[in-house]
């Protein structure tokens, strides 16, 4: 029959996804058919998909791709490769977005930052010692880079300025709002709404401390605007920034995003 | 006029901006969408409400 086997149209005679692997790989190699790991045999279909997977071994350029997708289903990493993203503020949450939009396969990713790393970051950021004194655009990039290779980075070492986001941001169809202070928050979002009407925006506002994780919620107050957050709870004196609240916060960014890039557009 | 989903009553006529300065909201955190379409912020003394209007006013905390 005929079916994909890692990224490529075969004709096999196998039955089942392990018959496959046995064929073409070794019995340590992990098969993936249509998007999900087997841990038992099942039977292949014509237009299926299997992609076995060496562990432990970096792959072809080419096959790591089918990887990926085989991971995500084609139909899903085909949108999200086409997907085009902006992240303004590369901090704790904007740093964790990207390293999760760029797991799932953002086609394009454009990180706006001015700041440098330093020490004070590593509490929720993702960077690490060896990046104290890069600027954050860069230390990112590096990072994305060791992820999936496939994804286009653009940076641009900048402060947003209300000056400048129709320039910075005009074409992306979605921009992630990730500053830490409130003012920048809210003068993002109102420039982005008023001047990039094709654009949407998933902004965060509420994530310090350590109150339940079940407060951290996705809302959609206006049209083409997103708040993900608890929306009251402040960072101040006594209640810091802490990596699990801010990460769960960046992760409900981050699903929006992807969700939008798929077409649903409620929360 | 609806207020975040709730119905309040607006009294006497007043502009945006006098009724975001009495309900104490800080101008440089929030935004504001009337009717569906987001205020820009230099229009916010020019726009008269009235009982039919409906708006969506959001406030950010710090925090990132």
């Amino acid at each position: 029959m005929n079916l994909v086997v890692n990224g490529q149209k075969r004709e096999v005679a196998c039955q089942t996804a392990f018959q496959i692997r046995e064929q073409l790989g070794n019995q340590t190699d992990i098969v993936i058919l249509n998007g999900f790991q087997l841990e038992e045999d099942c039977k292949v279909t014509e237009k299926d998909t299997v992609t076995i997977i060496r562990k432990g071994v970096m792959p072809k350029r080419d096959e790591l791709e089918s990887m990926m997708m085989a991971r995500h289903t084609p139909s899903v990493h085909e949108k999200v490769k086409q997907g085009q993203v902006a992240i303004a503020g590369l901090g704790g949450l904007g740093s964790n977005i990207a390293i999760m939009l760029a797991r799932i396969g953002v086609g394009q990713l454009l990180l706006v930052d001015f700041d440098i790393v330093e020490p004070s970051n590593l509490n929720r950021q993702s960077y690490y010692i060896s990046h104290l004194g890069m600027p954050k655009t860069i230390a990112l990039r590096k990072q994305i880079e060791e992820i999936n290779p496939f994804i286009q980075v653009t940076t641009e070492n900048t402060r947003v300025t209300a000056e400048n986001v129709k320039e910075l941001f005009s074409g992306y169809e979605i921009i992630c709002e990730a500053f830490d202070k409130p003012e920048e928050k809210a003068l993002l979002v109102n420039t982005v709404l008023e001047q990039l009407p094709d654009s949407k925006i998933v902004a965060a506002s509420g994530m310090a401390g350590y109150d339940s994780s079940n407060l951290i919620r996705t809302v959609k107050p206006m049209k083409n605007l997103y708040i993900c957050g608890d929306l009251t709870n402040e960072a101040i004196v006594g209640r810091g920034l802490m990596a699990p609240r801010v990460q769960l916060c960046a992760s409900h960014q981050a699903n929006m995003v992807l969700r939008i890039l798929l077409g649903i557009e409620e929360v | 006029m609806k207020v975040n989903g709730t119905t309040i009553f607006l009294g006497e006529q007043q502009s945006l901006f006098d009724f975001l300065e009495t309900n104490q909201y800080n101008l440089q955190l929030i935004a504001v969408e009337r009717n569906g379409d987001i205020v820009p912020k230099a229009t916010y003394k020019d726009i008269m409400l009235n009982d039919e209007d409906t708006l969506e006013i959001v406030n950010f905390v710090g925090g990132g």
